[in-house]
């Protein structure tokens, strides 16, 4: 992997340890503007914190991250460790939606929607629900502003979690498993409007477990394994032709149980998967 | 029969409400001075320094293992000895301070486990700082789970300031005392008194339970 001077995201050597565990044994990587990038792999395999290394959810001992005008060195030693302030900054540029959606219960879906953009960002109350009436609207949520995040479905929840993220107006989205705690007939609604995200170009990296999805919307396929990127490639090439056993054995896993899933169901996951399955070898 | 039994009453009516005022008061002092101690250590309980959480633990378990009077007592009579002599109104009000604090305190700790990683996390991806994030989003959480049993322990504050009695605050249950050594009828005069308990603990679980009817709606 050469130096790229124009990448978006750039990550070199990052390690991620939890006591003796070493999650991330060195991952670099680099992310371009409009790239949509689907992460598979087994759990354990380091993706999901590999994701929250990126935002610094998750503080990395070693390796560098480069965004924007940020240039960090995570090294114990380093005069270039983020501070507080720079996570501030950092992380108000890069979305990031969860598995379990983490709306605020105590407020509407608007309040929700504004808090940032009004607290972090400084934007004026107006400006701010104008913006986040227009972003409820594009949902189909915007009847709902007025109520609390309990009285939504799961998947309304979850889309109401993308728009709060979207509110800032990040450069990046990261999505973290973002449809598995979803019942299987609300996955449908949350993929397509991820889906039409990457139709408007913008950047993301997306942990997955829909395999189908990951090959019908990125641009980009990475393959975790035991803490190392062990395949990057255009999806129709990493997910169709994979080079190792391992991806080999784990699409096999995981598209069994896609299919058996959504036996019942229509979601965007099962013709994605059918059509892989169609053309194994 | 009724008005011979209200004459018997009417001298003592303006100073039945002088004591529940000083009820009041001492209620209102101690629950904060319990508030303050409570906060610094369910902070000192989480806190990053061990010396912190072991004086916090140390804190909680000597005032939830010794009878509150006997702590009342060491406030009152206790510290004179080391040149710090209080009132009994500022002594009693540290001394229940003091001991409600260890209550509070556990109560704040249980309220902030309970409030699930996610919450934190997505402030965090926000850019949200720490003190931002308390503010806006955990405390407020953290008050309406807390309220119930904080409602519990303000009720049972107001009933212990009953003990200050012992280190002559005039309050309550010490001018009743006084109005039966001269009158020679306690059943009356007691139960007056448990009555007039039994309404300002009514109107604190009352306001309590407006104020979580306010909060349910989004919990």
């Amino acid at each position: 992997m050469t130096a790229d001077r124009d990448a978006l995201i750039r990550i070199r050597g990052l390690h991620k340890s939890y006591g003796p565990i070493e999650v991330l044994k060195g991952i670099s990587l680099d992310v371009h503007q409009g790239e949509v990038v689907s992460i598979i792999g087994a759990s354990g395999s380091g993706k999901s914190t590999f994701l929250r290394c990126l935002n610094v959810l998750e503080m990395p001992q070693a390796g560098r991250l480069r965004f924007e005008g940020f240039d960090f060195d995570f090294d114990e030693n380093s005069r270039h460790r983020p501070t507080a302030a720079d996570l501030r900054l950092l992380r108000a540029r890069i979305g990031m939606v969860f598995q379990s959606y983490n709306l605020w219960p105590h407020m509407t879906v608007l309040e929700n929607v504004i808090e940032a953009p009004i607290r972090v960002a400084g934007q004026p109350l107006r400006e701010a629900t104008a913006n986040a009436e227009a972003l409820l609207a594009r949902i189909g949520l915007v009847d709902k502003r007025h109520s609390y995040p309990t009285r939504l479905s799961g998947g309304q929840q979850q889309r109401v979690a993308i728009v709060r993220a979207l509110a800032m107006a990040p450069k990046v989205m990261l999505f973290d498993e973002v449809t598995s705690a979803l019942d299987p007939e609300l996955v449908g609604e949350v993929l397509s409007l991820v889906a039409s995200l990457a139709e408007d170009g913008m950047t993301m990296l997306l942990v997955t477990h829909e395999i189908g999805f990951a090959r019908e919307v990125s641009t980009r396929t990475l393959f975790f394994d035991q803490g190392l990127v062990a395949e990057d490639g255009p999806p129709r090439e990493v997910l169709q032709d994979p080079r190792s056993d391992r991806l080999r054995q784990f699409l096999k896993r995981v598209l069994h149980t896609d299919v058996r899933r959504d036996a019942g169901h229509a979601v965007d996951g099962s013709a994605g998967a059918q059509a892989i399955e169609g053309s194994a070898p | 029969m009724i008005a011979t039994w209200w004459e018997g009453f009417e001298p003592y009516v303006a100073g039945f409400l002088d004591a529940s005022v000083v009820v009041l008061v001492l209620s209102i002092c101690s629950i904060l001075v319990s508030w303050i101690f409570g906060l610094l250590a369910a902070l000192g309980k989480v806190s990053r320094f061990r010396l912190l959480r072991w004086l916090s633990d140390f804190y909680i378990w000597f005032i939830r293992g010794t009878p509150t009077l006997i702590q009342i007592f060491i406030v009152y009579f206790g510290l004179p000895q080391f040149g710090l002599r209080l009132s009994p109104f500022v002594a009693g009000v540290i001394a229940l301070g003091f001991n409600g604090g260890a209550y509070v305190a556990e109560i704040i700790r249980s309220g902030l486990s309970a409030i699930p990683r996610g919450q934190t996390e997505s402030a965090e991806a926000l850019g949200m700082g720490r003190s931002l994030l308390m503010r806006r989003i955990i405390l407020p959480q953290v008050f309406r789970i807390i309220l119930p049993p904080l409602t519990n322990e303000a009720i049972s504050m107001l009933k212990n300031t009953s003990l200050l009695s012992v280190i002559t605050v005039v309050e309550l249950t010490l001018y009743s005392q006084t109005i039966i050594a001269t009158t020679f009828r306690p059943f009356e005069f007691y139960i007056a008194t448990a009555l007039i308990y039994l309404v300002m603990t009514s109107v604190i679980s009352q306001i309590a339970a407006y104020l979580e009817r306010k909060f349910a709606r989004s919990l």
